[in-house]
């Protein structure tokens, strides 16, 4: 069974630039880089040129860029989703052709995308446009679903998108089909060449049944011409069968199939034999059969080998064995090549990128700006509602309601501070919040909680040297902080410590925190504090 | 369907969602007193219960939402 790691909300750039010791340790076998249209913060604007909006693709791919370079010291495949189309178009239909289009944008930097793939060698695209497309992005992305929980894809695109997945992984690690095992009756033909004869079997483009049988050979001799070894089980005269594929209007032909089972025997026992000849396991082959009693039988007898239920209607076969990614590959032999002599351009490439060379840096390429000032009347119900719903970053988990919030708001015995945090990305909103309760000269931290997508951007340390400010313009000596151990915020469970606090008691289910105020150095030296 | 009628079916779907057979919900639960009760579980929650009773609640119905009864109550609302 896979062991999964998963990053915290949206730090995916972060863990992937600057790591942590957590992902280091868990020594990953592939990483998958879930981000769709929905991660786009830049699109055109309506004023913008051209040359502004090569600048737009060149930047966003940028990212992406350095994303999978700093990945690349792990050793491990990357898969990478490419982007699903914007749901709405505000140019209608010219959004794909004019350069301010999102659409036109999305298809820019899927083509960026597809580009680098063909390049690096471990990189590999999640289709997504694709996925999304075939399942119609009326079912693929769920708008409320994105407000109330910011979900990027519906619940139902979900178990395709993992199933699309698994394809990919699947061919990452050699997992692919090998063989197609072909019957031939109403499935290479239409009819009973036992019983029709050459001249009475439905194939060619003469009728609709015909031209389907015919798409359908043409299907299997494209994967042929990809490497995918073909073979035939059919219960018929060998003569009669063989005779079949002479059909002038047959794509396929004899001379195509690796291994040619046309007798009486039990099919099961063909494809054991099938497998054999071709030295390759019974997990590598996918049976094709019109007759539901012949796939009974396969699949109870040789259950490692996948039998698709592809029901009795040939112009549906195509679509089971395509949807059932059994025959994926990650790259063509030639392009392999390719690849080889990518790694010799690569390395000068990737020097000449843009590259942050801390944490820190890039936490200032952000230009954040933070508002942090006591609760005010208009933010009161946002802060209840943190305080009921946050749950990863919340020292105490204490919930309140509005009228208790309302009150401590004007209570001289409390101190108040709520965060809105803006960055060159947009605005965040008002994402922290914190109480303090004044007991004489000591200030108990009663709430202090924040959103887990301003997470480890420095805005803890703002936070708290706004709060040590006003304690110490109160008069206080000295502030305690509490860790309520959850089940969710495992997260701060160390926060104190890490902003200078000492540990005064501590069992496994709290713990308490004291910070001398005459002893503090403000922290912040990332963000800007715009208070007026 | 009474509020007892859709508590039970409710429940039902609690005890589906939550992988325990005798879980008993009322009036004040909320997702403080279920532990694995957390957003993922929040969104199964609210999508079977959409199915189960053919509803479709509103963006901001679901926000304000604090525990069960209050859940009953909307649920009540949309199937009058």
């Amino acid at each position: 069974m896979p062991i999964f790691y998963e990053s915290e909300y949206n730090q995916y750039f972060e863990d992937a630039l600057f790591g942590n010791n957590a992902l280091k340790e868990f020594q990953p076998d592939i990483f998958y880089i879930h981000t769709t249209v929905v991660n786009i913060i830049n699109f055109p604007k309506s004023n913008d040129s051209i040359d502004d909006i090569n600048q737009l693709i060149a930047d966003e791919l940028s990212k992406y860029q350095s994303i999978w370079e700093a990945l690349s010291k792990y050793n491990c495949a990357i898969i990478q989703n490419n982007f699903d189309l914007p749901i709405t178009r505000t140019l209608g239909n010219l959004d794909c052709y004019s350069p301010l289009g999102k659409v036109n944008f999305v298809n820019k930097l899927n083509e960026g995308f597809s580009r680098f793939a063909q390049e690096i060698g471990n990189l590999y695209i999640n289709d997504i446009n694709y996925l999304s497309s075939y399942i119609g992005l009326k079912a693929w992305f769920d708008e409320p679903l994105w407000y109330l929980s910011k979900y990027a894809l519906s619940l139902e695109a979900i178990p395709e998108l993992a199933f699309n997945l698994s394809h990919i992984i699947n061919a990452i690690f050699g997992n692919s089909k090998k063989c197609l095992v072909l019957d031939l009756d109403n499935t290479c033909w239409g009819g009973i060449i036992g019983d029709d004869g050459l001249s009475g079997i439905q194939i060619g483009t003469e009728t609709a049944v015909a031209e389907a049988f015919t798409t359908f050979q043409q299907y299997a001799k494209n994967l042929k011409d990809r490497g995918v070894t073909l073979a035939v089980c059919s219960k018929n005269n060998f003569d009669n069968a063989k005779e079949g594929f002479d059909h002038p209007e047959s794509i396929l032909r004899f001379s195509d199939f690796v291994s040619f089972k046309a007798n009486w025997e039990p099919k099961h026992l063909n494809i054991s034999e099938i497998a054999q000849e071709i030295n390759i396991s019974n997990d590598s082959l996918v049976f094709i059969d019109d007759n539901p009693m012949e796939r009974e039988i396969v699949s109870s007898q040789l259950p490692s080998v996948s039998v698709p239920d592809v029901g009795g209607d040939i112009a549906h076969f195509i679509k089971h064995i395509e949807r059932n990614g059994y025959f994926e590959v990650v790259s063509l032999s030639e392009e392999d090549k390719k690849r080889n002599a990518y790694y010799k351009g690569n390395e000068k490439r990737l020097a000449e990128q843009v590259k942050f060379t801390s944490y820190e840096e890039f936490l200032k390429s952000l230009g954040m700006k933070a508002i942090i000032k006591p609760f005010e009347d208009v933010y009161l119900d946002r802060i209840t509602q943190l305080s009921n719903k946050t749950n990863q970053f919340n020292l105490t988990t204490k919930r309140y309601t509005t009228g208790e919030i309302t009150a401590i708001s004007s209570d001289p015995d409390y101190i108040t501070l709520y965060g809105k945090l803006v960055d060159k990305h947009g605005d965040n909103g008002l994402i922290a919040a914190s109480i303090g309760r004044i007991r004489e000269k000591t200030c108990h931290i009663d709430l202090w909680l924040m959103s887990c997508r301003v997470l480890k951007r420095g805005m803890e340390q703002a936070m708290l040297d706004q709060f040590v400010t006003i304690c110490k313009a109160r008069g206080l000596t000295e502030v305690v902080g509490y860790y309520f151990k959850t089940k969710k915020n495992e997260m701060v469970s160390n926060l104190y410590e890490c902003l200078g606090f000492t540990l005064v008691e501590s069992n496994s289910m709290k713990s308490v925190w004291k910070l001398d105020l005459d002893q503090y150095n403000a922290q912040n030296i990332i963000i800007g504090i715009i208070n007026e | 369907m009474n509020k007892n009628e859709i508590l039970s079916v409710t429940q039902e779907i609690f005890r589906d969602i939550f992988d325990e057979d005798d879980m008993l919900i009322q009036d004040s639960t909320n997702s403080d007193d279920i532990e694995e009760w957390d957003s993922l579980n929040h969104i199964n929650l609210v999508t079977s219960i959409e199915k189960e009773f053919n509803i479709r609640f509103a963006l901001g119905e679901l926000v304000s939402l604090k525990n069960v009864g209050e859940m009953l109550n909307l649920i009540i609302e949309k199937l009058k």
